[in-house]
């Protein structure tokens, strides 16, 4: 079935085929439409779940860690001042290897107030343990949260589905809405190994001394390892059953690029018509779009960057004091490597402002005109 | 269920582990009466039974003990009792002493 629907809605969709259980949430924008029709869905009983309603987005995900403890399948949204709220929680659902999914729409943090999209809430919970998922359009929004509970319930990890402000919360597209019957065969239901149960009551997440604390880091960072292949695996199943394939990685025009473009999300989305453009020039460009952002790629980066001569990284986000975070870990995957691409990284789009076609194929010929980098940042569209 | 103490466990190797911390047993093992440097006690021939030290307690270890018909008396259960003095505190007649630990 074919739908009209807006990127937070993909959300709701694809948390109610998954066959959510609980759901808890605080209204932010631009997320609210994502909660909105899941408590509507809970009302009606189209949805069997259970909608809870919290004072802060720090109770909503602190709800669904022992929710998901008990061994049900939960879900929640959230955006920049929320998400950036619910970091103490976030560090627990990953310690308690509780696997709620979680929609996080791209908003700009404060102050100054900004509602507009820009990466830097979803990225500064970079080392928290969550897995990221940078989608490109509402079809991806809706078929990643499906698949995110599938990754998510097999390595004991949380999963984030990350979409632009705006861009896709607000934009509507037609989506092939999945049937209901072939999720079920893609998705069963969540089985957890220790539950939280009343009638067997243990003590979960207690003081654990320097004898045994490292090793539960190290089980984490094991579990992240095997998701680079799950979300891999995952995706060609999904695409067996539903016919659109995802992986870690996504390219467009890259076996016989000279140079390269790397982004992701809907920047990257746009580049495809910007490599196009190049091409029509003569320009050996292709596109690198990073989709799986935690676990990071790195295998995958460095394969194909191997045979590229220039990079060029555009980052809608910036780690203060260094440069892109994209381009940081682009970086940081090559840096031992033979054949090392000179990578450029470029900060475009803060606070919402756009990124077109055109601006990137700018951005691509101006660091093109340079043999080395001039800065660790290349800024775009500046008023100078 | 019978309540023993809590044993050290040291696993050997990663794989002896589960994937995140789990007792293996309920809360009711992990006596927490030995952290107590605080005693606290009740004075009967002032307590009225007006249950604040119950309902502040937050260790929930004030128990509500029957004693026929509606009589009920109020005791602490110094198993789990951390001696934070909340319910010294807390009580409207003074009804709880508070006595330093020996050890």
């Amino acid at each position: 079935m074919r739908k009209v629907l807006m990127g937070n809605h993909a959300l709701s969709y694809g948390a109610k085929l998954s066959r959510a259980q609980v759901i808890s949430a605080y209204p932010i924008t631009p997320q609210t439409e994502v909660i909105e029709l899941l408590s509507q869905m809970c009302a009606s009983g189209e949805l069997n779940a259970k909608f809870i309603k919290v004072e802060s987005e720090h109770s909503a995900m602190a709800s669904l860690v022992g929710a998901s403890a008990v061994g049900v399948r939960t879900f929640t949204a959230s955006s920049s001042q929320g998400t950036a709220l619910m970091h103490e929680m976030l560090h627990w659902a990953v310690g308690a290897r509780t696997p709620v999914v979680m929609g996080n729409i791209n908003r700009a943090f404060a102050p100054p107030w900004s509602i507009w999209t820009e990466q830097n809430d979803s990225l500064s919970q970079r080392d928290t343990g969550w897995m990221q998922v940078y989608a490109q359009n509402n079809q991806e929004v809706l078929d990643s949260v499906i698949q995110a509970y599938k990754v998510a319930e097999s390595v004991e990890l949380p999963a984030m589905v990350v979409l632009a402000a705006f861009v896709l919360s607000h934009t509507s597209e037609a989506i092939e809405i999945p049937a209901q019957e072939k999720v079920d065969e893609f998705l069963p239901p969540y089985e957890r190994e220790y539950k939280l149960d009343p009638d067997d009551p243990h003590a979960f997440g207690g003081l654990t001394d320097p004898e045994n604390y490292y090793e539960f880091r190290y089980k984490i960072q094991k579990a992240m390892e095997k998701a680079l292949d799950r979300w891999e695996e995952t995706g060609r199943e999904f695409e067996n059953i539903f016919g659109r394939r995802y992986g870690l990685v996504e390219t467009y025009k890259a076996d016989d690029a000279k140079n390269l473009i790397i982004s992701s999300a809907t920047v990257a989305s746009t580049a495809r018509k910007s490599v196009d453009m190049l091409r029509d020039k003569g320009e050996k460009v292709g596109l690198l779009r990073i989709r799986v952002f935690r676990p990071f790629p790195a295998k995958k980066v460095r394969k194909i960057l191997s045979s590229v001569e220039k990079a060029v990284v555009i980052d809608r986000n910036i780690g203060f004091g260094v440069s892109g975070i994209f381009c940081q870990e682009v970086k940081a995957a090559m840096y031992n490597e033979k054949n090392n691409p000179t990578i450029f990284g470029v900060i475009a789009g803060l606070g919402g402002r756009d990124v077109t076609s055109r601006n990137i194929v700018e951005i691509y010929e101006d660091v093109m005109k340079m043999e080395k980098p001039e800065s660790d940042i290349i800024w775009k569209g500046l008023k100078e | 269920m019978s309540k023993k103490s809590c044993k050290t466990i040291i696993f050997k190797k990663e794989k002896e582990l589960p994937s995140s911390a789990v007792s293996f047993h309920s809360m009711e093992y992990n006596k927490t009466g030995s952290w107590r440097n605080f005693r606290p006690v009740i004075n009967y021939d002032k307590c009225t039974n007006c249950m604040i030290c119950w309902k502040f307690c937050p260790e929930g270890v004030i128990k509500i003990k029957k004693e026929g018909g509606e009589r009920i008396k109020l005791e602490i259960d110094y198993e789990y009792c951390k001696g934070c003095g909340i319910c010294w505190e807390e009580c409207p007649v003074e009804a709880i002493d508070i006595e330093e630990e020996e050890d």
